[in-house]
């Protein structure tokens, strides 16, 4: 295809595209590698790269603003990594008015929201973490500590991670569309299993350590505690640290960064489900260019509604049966 | 004190030629607190032009002017309060808690449409009547009445909404009536941004013309003179905030309109933008002097900037750079304005 004159023609292979990447803050190393991802493809493929962000993580308004402007500003796509369900109707928007707007990392609710998602499948990454877990302490009692991130609010991921950890461990969830409703003690696939507490992190460290408190004061005898990111899995070692009770517990997470791998090499973490965000950021990026260009979507995976960008098992302990590299092999491709 | 700045404003005309220019600035300045962010917002809108000329454009234009809307009417209220040398940290927590309210029980209880903007309204009064007790009659700091309130007002959205968006389309179409397009010549208005320039008419109608108006003036100037000249104190301070309050119910149904949406995370930083925009507004944190039309003008310089910003290509990082500095500089600004006093 040449390069075309005129504002109805498609551009062709050598014209700029141009996009704007909106993340949900600028502080979380997972949105600062997804950035830099995205940068770095954006050189190749010729795409005129914008950041944009809400205030921090939540922030609906400030990404319709950064949609908004995107829009005036003549983008021809966009890729967001929504914030909640209120960003829905100027995605929409942005979409009528021509443009290629593509959700990462989040999947929008509804899915159709966007052209197309490229994220992590979520209760996928749970269920690994889940089912290392079962292995590991099978013919245990085991008492669980659930560290989510947010009480105050229901985003999928939060949801997908939590209720794909208990798959994993073989436990009945009830309703997989709500967390907290499965019995508080029961048998998991491997012996009986106890639900101690189930707070909230905000993903943070901080949030972690007074997460963990809070679960050691109502009981002292947790031995698993799943945690929804690295960083509040660090958080929650420091409050079994300060316990004294860090060598008889197993902290499982989620995301595969290069400090949380480093933490499974040091036994830290027992497991964590790595994440790829540079592959989502390429993908959405790649995928803008393409299809400005006259090009086609990549079609979603097997039974999703999104595109899958993968989810791999690191653990240093490994389990029969259960799928997984080591956190040496992790820290070729962390983040 | 206000109630004599006319008079120096006076003095200080019959013997101007004997002024230097900076000491006849600071006097405009302090007089009209509204020239400086005025003329920072035409050199903001010109640079951006330059950078970009689709900035000057009515799309653009219509664009800035909406997405300020909802901070505006914040603003208004927030001003009202700084007014009285008080702050108020819980008018996001408020809005949230009337836009939650009201959409909560047209969805669930299936209140009709104008009903529910009414509760919300009601909502939005009340909460600020709350402030307004705790402030006047319980004495509080209003920095610490309001930081309680914030999370008060916060947790009950929560629990009433259980942490849900609901989208526009659920509910009766009054509720999000304020985003509906209305074309003025070439620009692009909704309903919702009339609503609030009928607020700032109104509310600077009464802030300049009336008696209750002069009275919030004085009592932030010096409640103790204020008390002794025999204005009741209390009670303006209790209808400031209950005025505010109001404002910040009718400004979720702004808000409603304008997200498509009612959503317990919106405007996660309405507290700290209202009062940036009321502090780059040239209103005076010490109270007692300062208006509402600097108010809009600061929420539209920091809007400019984001549209500016992103249509020059910059990333969001120096935009939050740039309004950082420029309310050090209106800070620093006040200062030098209040000296005229001394």
């Amino acid at each position: 295809m040449s390069a075309c004159a005129g504002d109805t023609a498609a551009p062709g292979a050598d014209d700029e595209v141009k996009v704007t990447l909106i993340l949900k803050d600028l502080v979380n190393p997972f949105f600062v590698a997804l950035q830099k991802g995205a940068e770095a493809q954006a050189e190749k493929d010729g795409v005129n790269l914008t950041i944009a962000s809400g205030k921090k993580d939540g922030d609906e308004e400030g990404q319709i603003q950064a949609i908004e402007n995107a829009v005036l500003k003549g983008e021809d796509g966009i890729l967001v990594l929504p914030a909640g369900p209120a960003v829905n109707s100027a995605i929409t928007k942005a979409r009528e008015a021509g443009l290629v707007v593509i959700a990462l990392d989040t999947p929008p609710d509804p899915i159709d929201t966007t052209d197309q998602t490229f994220a992590t499948d979520n209760f996928e990454a749970g269920k690994l973490i889940g089912e290392w877990a079962a292995s590991a302490t099978a013919g245990t009692d085991v008492v669980i500590a659930l560290l989510d991130q947010f009480d105050d609010r229901i985003i999928q991921t939060d949801l997908n991670r939590d209720q794909g950890f208990l798959t994993g461990m073989g436990i009945d969830t009830a309703d997989l569309g709500q967390n907290g409703d499965e019995a508080q003690t029961g048998t998991f696939s491997g012996g009986n299993y106890t639900i101690a507490c189930q707070e909230a992190t905000t993903g943070a460290e901080d949030g972690g350590r007074e997460a963990m408190e809070n679960c050691l004061t109502a009981n002292s005898d947790i031995n698993l505690v799943y945690t929804i990111n690295e960083p509040s899995a660090a958080g929650a070692y420091k409050a079994l640290q300060a316990a004294g009770l860090e060598k008889d517990v197993k902290i499982v997470s989620i995301d595969g960064s290069c400090e949380g791998v480093a933490n499974v090499a040091s036994g830290i973490i027992s497991a964590t489900s790595q994440q790829y965000p540079v592959n989502m950021a390429t993908l959405g990026v790649e995928t803008i260019a393409s299809v400005v260009r006259g090009g086609d979507y990549p079609p979603v995976s097997d039974g999703l509604d999104f595109y899958n960008t993968g989810t791999a098992l690191v653990t240093d302990a490994t389990q029969d049966g259960v799928d997984s590299i080591t956190s040496e092999e992790a820290t070729e491709i962390c983040w | 004190m206000s109630l004599t700045t006319t008079n120096i404003g006076t003095v200080n005309g019959l013997t101007g030629q004997r002024q230097s220019v900076s000491r006849r600035l600071q006097h405009l300045l302090h007089t009209n607190p509204w020239v400086s962010p005025l003329v920072i917002l035409v050199l903001s809108i010109a640079i951006f032009t330059i950078i970009n000329p689709a900035f000057a454009q009515p799309r653009a234009i219509s664009l800035l002017i909406q997405q300020t809307a909802v901070i505006a009417a914040l603003g208004v209220g927030q001003t009202l309060v700084i007014l009285t040398a008080g702050i108020d940290l819980s008018v996001g927590a408020v809005s949230i808690l009337a836009t939650m309210l009201s959409a909560v029980l047209a969805q669930d209880a299936g209140l009709p449409g104008w009903v529910a903007i009414i509760v919300g309204v009601l909502t939005g009064t009340l909460g600020g009547l709350f402030n307004g007790f705790l402030v006047s009659k319980l004495k509080l700091p209003p920095f610490i009445g309001t930081l309680g309130t914030l999370s008060i007002f916060t947790a009950i959205s929560l629990l009433l909404s259980g942490g849900r968006s609901i989208q526009a389309t659920e509910l009766p179409a009054e509720m999000s009536a304020g985003g509906e397009r209305v074309p003025i010549g070439p620009f692009d208005l909704n309903i919702g941004v009339l609503v609030v320039i009928a607020i700032y008419i109104v509310v600077g109608y009464a802030l300049s013309q009336t008696g209750w108006g002069r009275h919030v003036y004085a009592v932030g100037d010096d409640a103790e003179a204020a008390r002794l000249s025999g204005i009741r104190v209390n009670r303006v301070l209790l209808s400031v905030y209950a005025v505010a309050g109001l404002i910040y119910g009718i400004a979720a149904w702004v808000l409603i309109g304008r997200a498509g949406a009612a959503t317990p995370n919106g405007i996660v930083d309405a507290n700290l933008a209202s009062i940036t925009a009321v502090v780059i507004g040239g209103t005076s944190l010490f109270g007692g002097r300062g208006g509402i039309i600097g108010t809009v003008l600061g929420a539209l310089i920091i809007q400019s900037f984001t549209i500016g910003l992103s249509l020059a290509g910059v990333d969001d990082q120096f935009r939050v750079l740039a309004v950082g500095f420029l309310v050090i500089f209106a800070v620093a600004a006040d200062q030098w304005i209040r000296k005229v006093r001394a």
